[in-house]
């Protein structure tokens, strides 16, 4: 009984750190969201048994999936307004210009 | 022996928690940060008290993988903020 | 009841204890300096007492389990001095009753002239 109220309470911040890493508009955040959705997903594929799954997830969740999001943040905006921003004035400008 | 293990499991769930508190509040990214890391420790003990729990050798696997490539992560995200990545 | 399940299920008591209080000084502390002590060495030393003491629930995974403890014990400050070093160099300094308080800077003064 305790085992699966655990669980629950396991799933339910999963999906909390899913809807806050959809939800936010800064991007850094929204990869440290999704570390912790790895993490707790490693934690629910020990408790399900299997653990090559959970090793697998370990290795790509943590490391390589952080790192390849935070040079891709790093070349581009950190911000999604700050994207369209840039876009609307480059087009103010050419329209000026005309 | 299993009510020890099952209180140990329920306070650090509590922990858990908090943490996840602190990181949806946190005013920084400092913050956020941080909650990861303790987050990463305390899903390292649970791992290993799961494979007591299971009695199985192989999960403590999960639990050494995640002890070496824990720290990476923090450690990118820090060299992102003082923009020396 | 063994000698060692005793030992065991004292040490893992402790080391939940201290975990939990880890996360909650990452709760209540005002400020970032404050949360990174809080949250690194009441954690190593809660992450570190939990996995001894299933290894002394378990004499057959001892060897295992002191391989864990070494890289928790060698990660765990490595990447709370990064954050900090990166929390410093962001310009966020020690809540201290409205006051800003930089030591670090001083230290590094010291060090320029000696050189």
């Amino acid at each position: 009984m305790i085992y699966l109220i655990l669980t629950f309470i396991l799933l339910l911040l999963m999906i909390g750190a899913a809807i806050y890493a959809i939800w936010q508009k800064d991007l850094l955040y929204a990869v440290i969201a999704s570390g912790i959705i790895s993490l707790l997903l490693s934690i629910m594929f020990v408790l399900l048994q299997a653990p090559d799954v959970a090793l697998t997830e370990a290795a790509i969740g943590v490391a390589l999936t952080t790192i390849i999001f935070i040079i891709a943040i790093r070349n581009t905006v950190r911000f999604e307004d700050e994207h369209d921003k840039k876009i609307k004035k480059e087009k103010q400008l050419k329209s000026a210009e005309q | 022996m299993n009510y020890i293990i099952y209180f140990s499991l329920s306070i650090m769930i509590l922990g858990l928690i908090l943490s996840a508190i602190r990181f949806i509040k946190g005013p920084t990214a400092g913050d956020r940060t941080v909650a990861l890391d303790t987050m990463t420790i305390i899903g390292v003990s649970g791992i290993v008290l799961t494979s007591y729990l299971f009695n199985r050798y192989i999960y403590l696997d999960v639990a050494l993988v995640y002890g070496v490539l824990g720290f990476i992560g923090v450690i990118v995200i820090a060299r992102y903020l003082e923009k020396a990545l | 009841m063994s000698i060692l399940e005793i030992i065991g299920g004292i040490l893992i008591v402790i080391g939940s204890l201290f975990l939990f209080l880890g996360a909650l000084g990452i709760y209540r502390m005002p400020d970032v300096f404050n949360r990174l002590q809080a949250g690194t060495k009441a954690t190593t030393l809660g992450a570190m007492s939990l996995i001894l003491g299933v290894g002394f629930l378990m004499p057959g995974w001892i060897l295992k389990i002191l391989i864990i403890i070494i890289f928790i014990a060698y990660s765990n400050p490595i990447s709370s001095h990064a954050l900090a070093r990166a929390m410093h160099l962001r310009k966020r300094f020690m809540y201290f009753k409205n006051e800003e308080i930089d030591a670090y800077k001083e230290i590094d003064e010291n060090n320029k002239q000696v050189k």
